[in-house]
């Protein structure tokens, strides 16, 4: 690991200014990801600004019945929020089909929306990675991608995202919100992660030196249920091979409110906008689902050694969608 | 490495970088210990390699194996991913701080019982993460396999076989002798 210092600022603003100040810095959170990417010499700042003590820990409801999720707040204690478990219950089911109770304890909001994909050639520093050194290539395209995307992939990456909160966010309809150099603004999870074109060394649209202060949730629309169903290689403690997460409600017998997002298949958590159209109005049936869903994934051009994910997702997100149409029916 | 001129190395080793190194102290076991370290030192290092303390075992090195869990300020944590001078003035418990003079703790002595180890490599890791287990279910917190119709607010999470299974997953044992292990928390668990 390269030697680097290290400081701990006490408010938001002195944070944004030391990351503008030294352009080979990077925000510390739980570190769960960033010591591990340091340690195999992925990631190599010259100094780490300590974020995860600032005064970004809490959670409170918004004016409007939505609730505002501190940027330091650990993952476990999102998850056993109770306003979380009661009425976003997608994303506590997220966070909990994440990592172990160790990763959990640490890691914080901020840090799980910005850590970085699993592939194992970005990984390793002896491979040449488009995303790590732009224009070296791409071994993943055709070696090892059996855990790599079928949806929005480029010529030059074919890495997923990993985490399993933020697939849930992007459902939620979940906002971030950026302190940075030259202000605050806020961006749509589901606009937050990009897909990787041809410079998938950008995650992102989080511009240098911005700092992630909150996110927010809207408030949950009434008589809707949620869930997140996420399938792994192992029952716990794996990363998604294939994930979803889904709101609904139903009314008359029809589709009312109706939001989809998929994990696990492509650079940014996937939200199905094609699948969601056919749904709106539709009726609560078996067939009109697979018929949504397959029209999202027509869109999928899996690689050599992971169209098996095609279809993981779809029955997860079919076996959603009828339980969700299920328990609906019963509130 | 090039030497300075002037400088020799004996000389250049003793000169304090005040860039990447810090002194700051931590509460381990209860006792307080004030170190300079290097900022790249890791709490597991910190323990192993400038405390004596080798209760908590590198296994991976990178989150993936408990072997190296701790208690930080009460709550579990892989201390291969936390560097020590992030966790300045925190309170760290290992293995060798759960004990009471001679009286081992509960989970301990239903190890020994149960006989829920083979190479024994995992376990400091396993007993430090129940401990933590056992407290985030006593505060209602939900694991994976609580029933997803349990609401927030009812009270500590029961813990049978699936939860306790669930809940320690992130301590693998190379010898397979998770039956056992989870025998020796069920006793301890209410
Ligand atoms: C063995 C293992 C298994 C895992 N399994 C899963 C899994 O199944 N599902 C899953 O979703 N995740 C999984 N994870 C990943 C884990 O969820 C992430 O490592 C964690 O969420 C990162 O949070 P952190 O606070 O530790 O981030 P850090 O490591 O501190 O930071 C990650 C990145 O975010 C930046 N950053 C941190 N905070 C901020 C901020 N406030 N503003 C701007 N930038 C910031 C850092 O500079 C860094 O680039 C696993 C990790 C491990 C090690
Ligand atoms: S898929 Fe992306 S991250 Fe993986 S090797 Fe290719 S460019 Fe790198
Ligand atoms: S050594 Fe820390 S998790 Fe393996
Ligand atoms: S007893 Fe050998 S690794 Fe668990």
């Amino acid at each position: 690991m390269k030697p680097f210092a290290y400081l701990r600022p006490a408010t938001v603003s002195e944070a944004v200014r030391a990351g503008a100040g030294h352009p080979g810095s990077r925000f510390l959170g739980g570190g769960t990801n960033l010591v591990d990417l340091m340690k195999l010499g992925v990631e190599t700042p010259g100094l780490l600004i300590d974020v995860s003590r600032l005064p970004l820990d809490g959670m409170t409801r918004t004016d409007d019945g939505g609730l505002r999720i501190g940027a330091t707040v650990r993952n476990s204690d999102l998850a056993a929020h109770p306003e979380v478990r009661n009425h976003w219950p997608a994303l506590s089911q997220a966070l909990l089909a994440g990592a172990s109770g160790q990763l959990r304890n640490t890691a914080t909001t901020g840090g799980n929306l910005l850590q970085r994909t699993r592939c194992p050639y970005f990984q390793d520093v002896s491979k040449p990675c488009n995303k790590r050194i732009p224009g070296s290539g791409c071994p993943a395209r055709e070696g090892t991608h059996r855990d790599l995307a079928v949806l929005g992939h480029s010529q030059d990456c074919v890495a997923t995202n990993p985490s399993d909160m933020a697939v849930a966010l992007a459902a939620l309809d979940a906002t971030v919100q950026l302190h940075g150099p030259e202000g605050v603004r806020t961006v749509q999870v589901t606009d937050f992660h990009r897909l990787p074109a041809d410079n998938p060394d950008q995650d992102t649209v989080i511009r240098p030196g911005e700092l992630i202060t909150e996110v927010v949730l809207p408030p949950p629309s009434a008589g809707a249920v949620s869930l997140y169903r996420k399938a792994r290689d192992r029952a716990s403690y794996a990363f998604a091979l294939a994930s979803v997460a889904a709101v609904l409600s139903v009314r008359d017998g029809r589709v009312d409110r109706i939001s989809l997002a998929f994990g696990g298949l492509a650079h940014r958590p996937w939200r199905a906008r094609v699948a969601e159209d056919l749904l709106r109005g539709a009726s609560t049936t078996g067939d009109a689902f697979a018929r949504a869903v397959d029209a999202e994934l027509a869109a999928a051009r899996p690689l050599r050694d992971n169209g098996f994910k095609v279809d993981l997702a779809r029955r997860l997100a079919i076996g959603a969608l009828v339980e969700l149409t299920t328990r609906a029916a019963s509130t | 490495m090039a030497a300075t001129p002037g400088i020799t190395d004996a000389e250049e080793a003793h000169v304090p970088n005040p860039v990447d190194r810090s002194t700051f102290t931590l509460y381990v076991n209860g006792t307080e210990r004030t170190l300079t370290l290097d900022h790249r030192t890791t709490v597991l290092d910190a323990l192993r390699e400038h405390l004596g303390l080798t209760g908590a075992k590198k296994g991976c090195d990178h989150g993936q194996c408990g072997a190296c869990t701790v208690l930080v300020d009460g709550r579990r944590a892989n201390s291969c991913l936390l560097l020590a001078v992030a966790q300045e003035d925190a309170h760290i418990t290992t293995v060798e701080g759960l004990a009471e003079g001679d009286r081992l703790h509960p989970l301990q002595r239903a190890f020994l019982e149960r006989d829920a180890l083979q190479c024994g490599y995992c376990t400091p890791g396993q007993i430090c993460s129940a401990v933590g287990m056992l407290r985030e279910a006593e505060d209602g917190f939900p694991s994976h396999a609580t029933p997803r119709t349990a609401l927030a607010g009812e009270g500590p999470a029961p813990l049978g076989a699936d939860e306790i299974r669930e809940r320690m997953s992130g301590n693998l044992c190379r010898c397979g002798a998770y039956p056992r292990i989870v025998d020796a928390i069920e006793d301890v668990a209410p």
